[in-house]
């Protein structure tokens, strides 16, 4: 930082770039070192890791088909890491992202297959479409509020509370997909609701490709939720109550507004995960497709440093691992769970920065980031 | 604990064992209802009891562990695996397979228990991402592990996972092995079967360390120690006190806590391993630790209720049939299946009065 500080004369790209490096270099450390721990496991299960993360790369980036369908992976992984990446910047850990964003794709499909029967007219695509995806946010956002207020008010702990949240979600749309919401065809065996309506439906880019309008909308807001934290008043305030809640109370922030909001904020951003999953590429809701998501969100989250670019650049890297594992499995035998231990691997070297830096010596800085605190909240 | 917290336990379980009664008491006893309620709750309790006990030996030292879940789920899986191996490869009775089955499952716990301490006392990490780190890690890799042992290769679907060689055998049954009889020691095991007192070796030594811990923790020399490093490591560090030995030594024993609940899984109520199978029963029983203020038998008490709420779920299904009209809600298992959920939101919004945890829970120490 001294050496920028003494010349100012670089360009602004020479300076933004180094500040990318530098915050980089631990996370991309760190997917380094999990890649070779995963090849370990591999190789010691008796599979040949060079094979394996070929077959992987292949089907994460080896084709224009396989960068497609990557990108349909990501869309989701965007938003939700959002979900998870603005939460932590209030100081908050939302766990419940799963929860809220199976409820914003239930919502979402509800008003996608429901709506126009229930009020018995034809909605055209400019009008459907968004209620559709303004539902998903709404109801995720309120998933969201609810343990947000109980933190505020009642001082019930975040972290078990989104938790909770997500079994109960996770009930209730087992509930609804299995009675109330089911797909009333009588071919139809599986728990899930009827196929929205083509009205409500976000279109694929091109033809012949998985990839929907769904992931520039995720890569719009990303850069909205840039703006919205650090040039606006709102971002400013919600920064601060989640890096020193002290200093927000005394400088006359609502902190308990503050909060509530920012879970609501949090949720919402699942919520659109969601309802832009089944708007854009599944046209339904069905049980168990919201499974692992959340903790899939917070790696994404922590993997880029809270930030929004971290986050899109993150949510790429996981779903093109998730995307890939398919065609690793398929020319390796080595399962596709093989993933979840690589990403919790990077995750594990990214929150534990320290082993990495002691691995590849390099200097530590003092900005730790603040993420969580304890029970007492 | 005081009275209210007592009085609203006491209320909750009243209230939902009385429903049951309410429902099935034409076709069968009350009294049979409620025994049998009874046992349900204390086997069920069992992995919230022992996850809560495990929470509180942690938390009491000063680390905050959200890793409960993940590590009752590696131990599940991997005492599971132990007992099968044991028994398939090296040939053991299934006695003996169980019971090393449990020794892996405790084992587990620690060894995860000891990746936290480590994570979360050596490099200071922020002990909730640690401790979700642990979930993580746990879920890859039971999930990893399971599929490339029991699945046929390259499938996504199929398999052939096999079973534990039984389960842990009841106290009658194991007390009739003993005294050689059902009518051996005086007549004890057939006086015992059928009884709430007919537990399983894990439920039966939930209950037991829930005493221990207590004595443990108030009455010995370690259990001060411990407090005393959670409450204000600096006064400790001054007087002599090792801060990091006791903190490793008491999440590594609440690690092998948590891995006698993950047994309780695999190799005590089912003989078989599904991924994801402990079902946020870690969480809950953090719940039970807060509500209980961290004390054992605060603890316990709380463990009992999220206990009776399942064993309500559990029972009602006998009496599917007789549930009135205007009750019909609880025909739907997964609407009655939100209760512990409910109850531990309920809980942690502090309606019953705060809870205080230890002083420097959460906070690394640096000396």
């Amino acid at each position: 930082m001294q050496a920028a500080a003494e010349k100012p004369a670089r360009g602004w790209f020479v300076r933004l770039w180094r500040a990318f490096v530098e915050a980089a270099l631990v996370p991309i450390l760190a997917i380094i070192t999990a890649v070779i721990g995963g090849g370990i496991i591999i190789w010691v299960v008796g599979g040949n890791p060079f094979a394996a993360y070929l077959g992987l790369l292949q089907g994460a980036f080896g084709s224009t088909r396989a960068w497609s369908e990557t990108f349909v992976w990501a869309t989701p992984y965007i938003f939700a890491g959002l979900a998870v990446a603005l939460a932590f910047k209030g100081g908050l850990f939302n766990i419940g992202a799963e929860g809220q964003l199976a409820f914003g794709a239930l919502a979402a499909a509800w008003v996608g297959y429901a709506l126009p029967n229930l009020l018995g007219v034809q909605l055209p695509g400019y009008i459907h479409l968004p209620l559709a995806i303004l539902a998903g946010m709404l109801v995720g956002a309120l998933w969201g509020a609810i343990p947000g207020a109980l933190k505020a008010y009642a001082g019930g702990h975040e972290v078990i509370n989104t938790i909770m949240m997500n079994y109960i979600a996770l009930n209730l749309t087992s509930f609804l997909l299995n009675g109330p919401m089911k797909d009333k065809n009588p071919l139809n065996v599986i728990a899930r609701t009827p196929e929205i309506a083509e009205s409500a439906r976000l279109l694929p880019i091109f033809a012949n490709l998985r990839i929907h309008w769904g992931f520039p909308l995720a890569l719009l807001t990303a850069f909205l939720v840039w703006y919205l934290l650090w040039k606006t008043t709102l971002g400013f305030e919600i920064r601060t109550a989640g890096s020193n809640p002290d200093a927000a109370k005394y400088a006359g922030i609502n902190f308990k507004r503050i909060l509530v909001l920012t879970m609501a904020l949090s949720g919402l951003l699942a919520g659109l995960a969601g309802a832009v999953e089944v708007t854009g590429l599944n046209y339904r809701q069905e049980l168990g497709f919201s499974i692992g998501y959340g903790f899939d969100a917070i790696a994404i989250a922590l993997l880029g440093k809270t930030h929004p670019l971290g986050v899109v650049l993150s949510a790429i890297l996981f779903a093109g691992m998730r995307n890939g594992a398919t065609r690793m499995q398929f020319l390796t035998q080595i399962p596709v769970d093989i993933i979840s231990v690589i990403q919790a691997l990077i995750l594990l070297f990214v929150a534990a920065d320290a082993i990495v830096r002691k691995i590849y010596r390099i200097k530590a800085r003092e900005d730790r980031l603040v993420l969580t605190r304890g029970w007492g909240g | 604990m005081d009275w209210r917290r007592f009085s609203f336990i006491g209320i909750i379980i009243i209230l939902l064992f009385g429903v049951v009664v309410l429902i099935g008491g034409e076709q069968i006893s009350p009294l049979i209802i409620i025994s049998s309620m009874l046992a349900t709750t204390l086997s069920v309790a069992t992995p919230l009891t022992l996850g809560a006990l495990s929470g509180i030996f942690c938390e009491r030292a000063g680390v905050v562990n959200i890793g409960i879940e993940g590590m009752m789920l590696a131990a599940a899986f991997f005492g599971w695996l132990a007992s099968i191996y044991m028994n398939s490869i090296f040939e053991y009775s299934p006695a003996i397979s169980l019971t090393i089955g449990v020794l892996a499952a405790i084992l587990t716990g620690g060894l995860f228990a000891l990746l936290h301490a480590w994570l979360s006392i050596t490099f200071k990490v922020d002990q909730i991402i640690g401790g979700t780190v642990i979930n993580i890690l746990a879920i890859g890799v039971t999930g990893f592990l399971n599929r490339q042992l029991f699945f046929d290769k390259g499938s996504i679907f199929g398999g052939n996972v096999p079973h534990a060689p039984g389960l842990l055998p009841t106290l009658s049954k194991a007390l009739t092995v003993l005294c050689s009889g059902a009518q051996g020691c005086g007549g004890l095991p057939s006086l015992i079967a059928g009884t709430i007192f007919d537990q399983k070796p894990v439920a039966i030594s939930a209950i037991l360390l829930v005493i221990v811990a207590n004595y443990v923790l108030f009455n010995t020399r370690w259990g001060l120690r411990t407090r005393a490093v959670g409450e204000h490591p600096k006064a400790a560090d001054t007087v002599g006190i090792d801060v990091r030995r006791v903190r490793y030594i008491n999440v590594v024993i609440g690690g092998m806590l948590a891995g006698l609940a993950g047994a309780y899984f695999t190799i005590e109520s089912v003989p078989s391993f599904e991924p994801l199978m402990t079902n946020g029963r870690g969480f809950i029983a953090l719940a039970a630790m807060i509500f209980g203020n961290w004390t054992p038998f605060g603890a316990w008490a709380a463990a009992l209720v999220f206990g009776a709420s399942q064993a309500l779920q559990i029972n009602l299904q006998f009496f599917r049939e007789s549930i009135p009209p205007a009750w019909a809600f609880l025909q739907q298992s997964y609407v009655v299946g939100l209760a512990p959920y409910i109850l531990t939101m309920l809980i942690l919004t502090g309606v019953i009065g705060k809870t205080t945890p230890p002083a420097a829970d959460g906070q690394p120490y640096e000396k």
